[in-house]
């Protein structure tokens, strides 16, 4: 399998490490029903057959998590872009007073 | 018919004429009291045992390809019950009482063969590692020895204990451990459930489910809508894909694990041996072939094939362990779609739907535990209640915290 | 051994042509008898060169065997290879490529190949039918292990691998181009020729050590001249070609995914062994653009009763062994065929100087020409007749039967040829399913691998006008594709040969065991048997009869065996299908696909930057992951380890010690949002830290479990530096890189891993701030004032370099930790050893850590279990309740909030002579040793040489509030049962005041 890494170029996939969907979005920790929605994070997927969007990390390269679209039935690799480049707008800050300082 | 001596011999002396099929090709009736998707051995185990133990017989299996065409059929045939935690050493013990009186429970020889599994470890926190499991399984009962480099020695001079990288310092052996023939533990079972009145459907694959209100009532299938009071779904590998169908979103996801075969061989290696210092594991089969694998590829995947480097690993691995190996080749290698669950142990539980059940989570630990998955399922599907062994394998358990992480690695499936 | 002289010719060897060189001979043996053949022969052509007919026994009923094809795809002829450490069991003699000195034995037989005793399973073959060990020694149970299932795996397997480790070496490279070329016969040649001409970069990988496939077992013309000298100038052209890689015996063995191809050359099989530097074999990972499958077709046999018979081989075999080895598979053979192309296989056979009884073929209607042919050559042509039986030991004569009229003839040969298949196995690696064609009577690639397209003959082009224009064409398409230039190239003229066929699979009237699967041993009436029992799918089939599970993975026998099943069902060939190819396609080493990865090089070592002053030292040491560390210094006249650690620990505590660090993970973070984001992936609070000083952290993983723990320095406003533990580094700085990445990007944080940048050495002992201080440069102060307990000072030591000094201590003494620059690191020991050498200073390994961390409690790698949560570490109480942190929501929840759960104690016996031991499990005194009853386990051990016996830490059930209760520490798998008595996991210095000293 080769990932497109937008740093490096085309490298074999054994050079990354995986993580997993890069769907789930970390939930905000303040907010109501925190505990399911971080269940619901940590735990659930959908886990298709087909398209799907996935945490790659050149760990031997780049060091860069990528997000790379790949097909879970026939393993071709559409693409990969950078995580910092498609993260998404700015996540909620964590509660409490400390880190506003 | 039954397999006995007898029967061979008069087959012999007939020419073959007297054997009939092993299980009818019924065609779907329009409701029964049970339909356990999924013609693997856990499917077929669960419908032999709901017939057999719980007089359950109005049953069908449903299964997409042939039976046993999926990770029964693919996996390296290892039977063990070496677990750490409560929550899963007494339902792989179970399933190991199971497999020693299966051959007679079903007249089907699946060559049940009891010649040891050895772990092997490297370092002293290892050692303890495998000293906490194995006491583990002692107070449960279960028979575990922690040998020393020489104990592992002496049943395994041909090891690397000269020139290794990682030096092997001891093994913790269950000699109750061994392998089982998997596609004959498939027919075993099948012809077993057949005999006793459950339909096994072949080539008929679930798409969708009947429902009332949010009970489940059934199955559509391609040759047809099934009713059923209970719908069981057996389906490692493919659990997200039908449970999605009844709507459900389940802490598992699908990864490829490869395994692998060698050319017959002369008798080389007698039990089961895990590398503990890489990813591999070795037993041979009555055939000759080495059987072995390692680690899983590590990324989602439904695609039953994976790639270069995890072959290269294991092979590394197997010659870190047997440099003998070097000129051995290799037959063969495939894939199988492992459900991964998020703490590695499996589910046995009620849905949230009623009338649906699950059976999943295997990840690449299922065919050790078929006859007690079998037996679990059917007891929950015939009482709804967990069997006593099975308490702990909760849907719920990620809500609640009760996880069974053997591993400790945490919810990242493919470091499970 | 001596060549013979090199004008006897073997008895077999025709007097001209062949691709081999006559003017050498190479000896060799089989079964200790000497014989001789020449280059370019294969063992299986010199064999049949030397009328060696038997070669083997089968693996069920050992029945006799020879040599049947001149490929891959040889079910019969297995040999063990070579001796000793370099045996190789189960070689094929038909891809074995000759040497002088080659050794082969028979196999599986006993005691020898002409008298095998396992050949009494054939008398019993009427018992012995498909899956009869399923229905039988059920009875007694007990005697399947002890009796029934060692005899059987005695009797199974075919040959013996050798006993001893691999002596050759083997390598592993990758290789990329546009286009790879697979097979180098027709198509593949002109593939590879079209591509190249057009600029690509392209491979050209060949199994065999001839290139040319087909083109050199036949004597059909190109251009007008033979075929194989067309194969030579085509080569010679690509070779002189800077953009091509021609790779003779090199197997492209699967596909795997983005067009990664794995691919084995044989670099020295060819000789007796490796010359110096070389390996035995080479694995490649070959990424190509584009891919083209030319690997031809294999040719199928007719069932019928005997047909295993030595002597009875495939027809385009006996072409070939006629064409390019110049060797006369037998004096007089019959050909039995229901296709054009084995006619003229038998043509050239005749021309080449075989005799030839007779032609049979199934079919009544044959073309008028080949008739005319035969009858031009004298060869009798029996149309609509069939083989029904064989006779002899070696093939002696047939039985044929025309018209229901029988007749013998006598050969000592029988080709036969049951039509071609595509070698599309490469197409089904990612799944795809060959697809029936029946006006070829073949299976053909269905979809196949992205990138790849089969061409020629393995596309079901089966002759030689066909194949040249598809790879011209195939190779053009491929570099259309990637976007260069081709120039039309005219085909090369050759003919397209008459190619009919009329499919046939099996004389159902025949007499004798009829083998499907010959290595195995399926018959056609195993395949009946299946069929009655209900094992129709294809894969049924194959598992329950063995058919193709053999070494050749049924490259002859899958379509036949499926074909007679589909006779039996009705059901038709393209409704039953086919099983599916899995990789490799030949059997490939183990070795191989190790590489150099095997021994002490099984995985690389990292050594820490004092590695060289320990060894000085005279320390042994130990693997921790891929680090070695010193273990301990053994002193002369120290007995045992024990011995040594305790000196170790007592010189710590007494006076000063000092251990190399490094290999704990550093991570340097450095920007204005530095601190807050330590807050969120720190349990604790690190934004308030103030410059100059180190805290204590632990981290979470998200699920609420503990990853890691570790000391984080802030050197300055925006500069943080975080140790992990060594286990954790990698993890660690990626589970950080993704925080960064993906959760957080809007914090401005750079981060580096500095592991490797800084060697770390702890000093600790009550005289370790004199040490310390005599290392500094002037005008360093590193009293307590200046340098507090957790106190950080960045400075210079030893005349310039430049250092870090953390006050901190895992040993519970007085203790600092001074980085420098990696390279100084031994500079630093020697230094260190140098300053303390008036106070006794004592190197220490990491035993002497271990019991030092374990008498003050402090957590490691066994109680990091990531089944533990910080509570449980007694360390729930770091927890800022002010500010959100990764893993908190889910750490709430009550299976990992439960008081109940084991937490962390110390622990000591009862018996103060008595040993404690690392994975005993904790259980309350007086009750049964259950599951049920188990409260947890001893995490760690040592002998605390200042308490005078074991100590140990554990996690048990409400520990913390059971204080002075006695427990019970059960390790039946060591014999240990002892009593031990539940304390704080503390057992030296509570208040830390040695530390603050």
């Amino acid at each position: 399998m080769r990932i497109p890494c937008p740093f490096c170029g085309s490298r074999d996939a054994h050079e990354f490490s995986y993580l997993g969907d890069a769907t789930p979005r970390r939930p905000d920790p303040a907010a109501p029903g925190a505990e399911a929605a971080f269940f619901d994070y940590v735990y659930l997927r959908d886990n298709p057959a087909g398209a799907f969007e996935e945490w790659w990390y050149h760990a031997a390269g780049c060091r860069q998590w990528l997000k790379v679209a790949r097909d879970t039935r026939t393993h071709a690799i559409t693409g990969a872009v950078l995580a910092r480049d498609v993260a998404a707008p700015a996540a909620p800050t964590p509660a409490g007073g400390e880190t506003a300082r | 018919m039954r397999y006995s001596v007898l029967s061979l011999l008069l087959n012999g002396l007939t020419g073959q004429r007297g054997w009939r099929p092993a299980w009818r090709e019924p065609n779907p009736k329009p409701a029964y009291d049970v339909i356990i998707v999924g013609g693997g051995g856990h499917g077929l185990a669960t419908a032999y045992y709901l017939a057999r133990q719980h007089g359950i017989r109005n049953v069908a299996v449903i299964e997409k390809g042939y039976i046993g065409s999926g990770n029964a059929g693919r996996n390296t045939t290892i039977i063990r019950s070496n677990y750490l935690l409560p929550g899963n050493e007494p339902f792989y013990e179970w399933s190991m009482k199971l497999w020693e009186g299966l051959e007679q429970e079903l007249n089907y020889n699946a060559m049940v063969s009891q010649r040891g599994v050895l772990n092997l470890y490297h370092s002293d926190a290892q050692r303890d590692a495998y000293a906490r499991r194995g006491n583990a399984m002692r107070l449960h009962g279960v028979d575990s020895e922690l040998l020393d480099a020489e104990g592992v020695r002496a049943m395994y001079p041909f090891l690397d204990f000269a020139n290794a990288r990682f030096p092997i310092r001891g093994g913790l052996l269950q000699r109750r451990g061994g392998t089982a023939r998997h596609d004959a533990v498939v027919w075993g079972y099948a012809r077993a459930a057949d005999a006793l009145g459950v339909d096994i459907l072949q080539n008929c694959e679930v798409t969708g489910f009947l429902s009332e209100g949010d009970a489940i009532t059934g199955v559509e299938t391609t040759r047809g809508p099934v009713r059923a009071k209970k719908v069981g779904l057996a389906v490692a590998g493919s659990t997200s894909r039908v449970a999605g169908k009844a709507g459900l979103r389940l802490p598992i996801e699908s990864h490829v694990l490869q395994a692998f075969v060698s050319e017959g061989l002369k008798p080389l290696i007698d039990g089961v041996v895990t590398f503990g210092a890489g990813h591999f594991y070795i037993s041979q089969s009555d055939k000759g072939g080495l059987v072995f694998g390692g680690d899983i590829d590590g990324y989602n995947s439904y695609a039953q094939r994976g790639n270069l480097p995890v072959i290269e690993d294991v092979c590394e691995g197997g010659m870190a362990l047997m440099p003998r190996l070097g000129r051995v080749r290799l037959l063969r290698h495939w894939g199988g779609i492992m459900d991964m669950s998020m703490d590695g142990s499996p589910i046995i539980d009620r849905t949230p739907r009623p009338g649906l059940y699950l059976n999943a989570g295997w990840c690449y630990g299922g065919f050790k535990a078929t006859p007690a998955s079998g037996w679990c399922f059917a007891h929950l599907l015939a009482r709804d209640e967990a069997h006593e062994t099975a308490r702990a394998m909760r849907l719920d358990r990620f809500r609640t915290g009760h996880l069974i992480d053997e591993k400790g690695v945490g919810a990242q499936p493919n470091l499970h | 051994m001596s060549p013979l002289p090199a004008n006897r010719r073997a008895a077999n060897r025709l007097a001209a042509g062949g691709r081999i060189d006559r003017s050498r001979t190479l000896a060799f043996s089989f079964d200790g008898r000497r014989l001789d053949g020449h280059p370019g022969d294969t063992l299986a052509s010199a064999l049949l060169a030397n009328g060696v007919k038997l070669v083997g026994r089968s693996f069920k009923y050992h029945r006799p065997r020879g040599i049947v094809s001149a490929g891959p795809e040889e079910p019969n002829a297995l040999v063990e290879l070579r001796g000793g450490a370099r045996r190789e069991p189960n070689s094929r003699a038909t891809v074995t490529e000759l040497f002088d000195g080659l050794e082969a034995t028979s196999q599986n037989r006993w005691p020898s190949l002409a008298l095998d005793l396992l050949s009494v399973n054939g008398l019993l073959a009427p018992f012995l039918g498909a899956g009869f060990y399923y229905k039988t020694f059920m009875w007694p149970a007990a005697l399947w292990e002890k009796l029934y299932e060692p005899a059987i795996r005695r009797a199974a397997g075919l040959g013996r691998a050798a006993e001893a480790a691999d002596p050759d070496s083997y390598e592993k490279v990758n290789a990329f181009c546009d286009l790879l070329v697979i097979g180098s016969g027709p198509a593949g040649l002109m593939a590879a020729r079209t591509a190249a001409r057009a600029g690509a970069r392209v491979i050209l990988a060949e199994e065999d050590f001839l290139p040319g496939g087909r083109l050199n077992a036949e004597a059909l013309e190109v251009d007008g001249a033979p075929g194989h000298l067309f194969a030579a100038r085509t080569l010679a052209e690509l070779a002189g070609l800077p953009n091509v890689r021609l790779m003779t015996r090199t197997t492209v063995f699967g596909v795997y995914d983005g067009g990664t191809y794995g691919a084995v050359e044989k670099v020295s099989d060819h000789l007796p062994e490796p010359g110096p530097f070389q390996p035995r074999q080479r694995l490649w990972r070959i990424v190509a653009r584009r891919a083209i499958l030319a690997a031809g077709a294999t040719e199928r046999p007719i069932v019928f009763g005997g047909n295993d018979r030595p002597g009875v081989m495939a027809a385009g075999a006996v072409q070939a062994y006629a064409n390019r080895f110049g060797v006369a598979a037998a004096r007089q053979v019959a050909v039995f065929a229901n296709n054009d192309g084995a006619w003229r296989a038998t043509f050239e056979a005749r021309t080449a100087g075989l005799g030839v009884a007779a032609i049979i073929d199934v079919r009544s209607e044959v073309p008028p020409a080949l008739l005319a042919r035969a009858q031009a050559l004298g060869i009798r042509a029996i149309p609509g007749g069939v083989v029904t039986a064989t006779r002899g030991r070696t093939l002696a004569g047939i039985e044929i039967t025309v018209g229901g009229r029988r007749e013998q003839i006598a050969v000592d040969g029988l080709a036969v040829s049951g039509g071609w298949s595509p070698n599309l196995h490469l197409t089904c690696h990612h799944g795809g399913r060959p697809v029936w064609d029946p006006r070829l009577a073949a299976f053909v690639p269905g979809s196949t691998p992205p990138g790849l397209e089969a061409a020629g003959a393995a596309a079901g082009r089966l002759t030689l006008g066909a194949a040249l224009r598809d790879g011209l064409e195939a190779g053009a398409r491929a570099v259309a594709d990637i976007g260069l230039i081709v120039h039309p190239i005219e085909p090369p003229k050759a003919e397209d040969e008459p190619a009919g066929i009329a499919a046939f699979w099996h004389v159902a009237a025949s007499r004798g065991p009829a083998f499907v699967d010959q290595q195995n041993d399926v018959t056609a009436k195993d395949i009946a048997l299946a069929h009655k029992e209900g094992f129709r799918s294809v894969e049924h089939l194959k598992r329950y009869t063995t058919l193709g599970m053999a070494t050749d993975q049924g490259k002859t026998s899958n379509v036949t065996g499926l074909a007679i099943m589909a006779e039996l069902t009705g059901a038709g060939i393209e409704a039953t299908g086919t099983t599916i190819f899995r990789p490799p396609y030949t059997p490939v080493a183990l070795g191989v696909f190790a590489g150099h990865h095997r021994g002490r090089e099984f995985r690389p070592v990292r050594l820490t930057p004092t590695h060289g002053w320990a060894e000085r030292q005279g320390a042994v040491f130990i693997e921790t992951g891929p680090w070695l560390r010193a273990q301990y210094f053994p002193r002369p006249g120290e007995t045992d380890w024990l011995e040594t650690v305790n000196r170790e620990v007592k010189a710590v505590r007494a006076s000063v010690g000092m251990i190399d660090v490094s290999t704990f993970g550093k991570i340097d973070l450095q920007g204005p949002d530095a601190g807050a984001f330590l807050d969120r992936v720190y349990i604790n609070t690190f934004s308030t830290l103030p410059v100059g000083k180190a805290r204590y952290g632990v981290m979470l993983r998200e699920d609420g479990l503990v990853m890691d723990d570790g000391t984080t320095a802030r050197l300055g406003e925006s500069h943080y530096v975080m140790t992990t533990t060594t286990a954790n580094a990698a993890k660690v700085f990626q589970h950080l890189e993704f925080c960064l990445q993906v959760l957080w990007p809007e914090l401005d944080v750079q981060m580096a891993s500095v592991s490797e940048q800084w060697a770390q050495i702890a000093l600790a002992g009550p005289k370790a701030r004199e040490v310390l201080a005599r290392i500094v440069d002037a005008g360093t102060d590193v009293s307590d004032a200046a340098l507090p307990f957790m106190g950080v000072l960045g400075t210079t030591v030893l005349g310039g370099v430049p250092a870090r000094l953390f006050r901190v201590s895992f040993s519970g003494e007085l203790g600092y930790e001074i980085a420098v620059p990696a390279r100084q690191g031994e500079r630093l020991a020697e230094a260190l050893m140098a300053a303390g050498a008036p106070f006794g200073i004592t190197p220490y390994g990491i035993e002497a850590l271990g019991v030092m961390r374990i008498e003050k409690g402090h957590v490691s790698g066994n109680e990091l279990s990531g089944q533990t949560t910080a509570a449980d570490l007694g360390l729930g109480r770091m927890a800022s309740t002010r500010k959100d942190h990764i893993g908190r929501v889910m750490a709430a929840r009550p299976g990992l909030a439960d008081p109940a759960r084991p937490s962390l104690v110390g622990l000591k016996p009862v018996d103060g002579a008595a040993r404690l031991r690392a994975g005993a499990h904790l259980l309350p005194p007086g009750v049964p040793a259950t599951t049920a009853n188990d409260e947890g386990y001893i995490t760690s051990v040592a002998y605390s040489p200042h308490l005078g016996h074991w100590i140990g830490l554990g996690l048990l059930a409400r520990g913390p509030q059971r204080l002075g209760e006695r427990v019970r520490a059960y390790d039946p798998v060591r014999g240990g049962d002892l009593e031990v008595e539940v304390c704080a996991p503390c057992f030296l210095d509570p208040k830390g005041e040695r530390l603050r000293g």
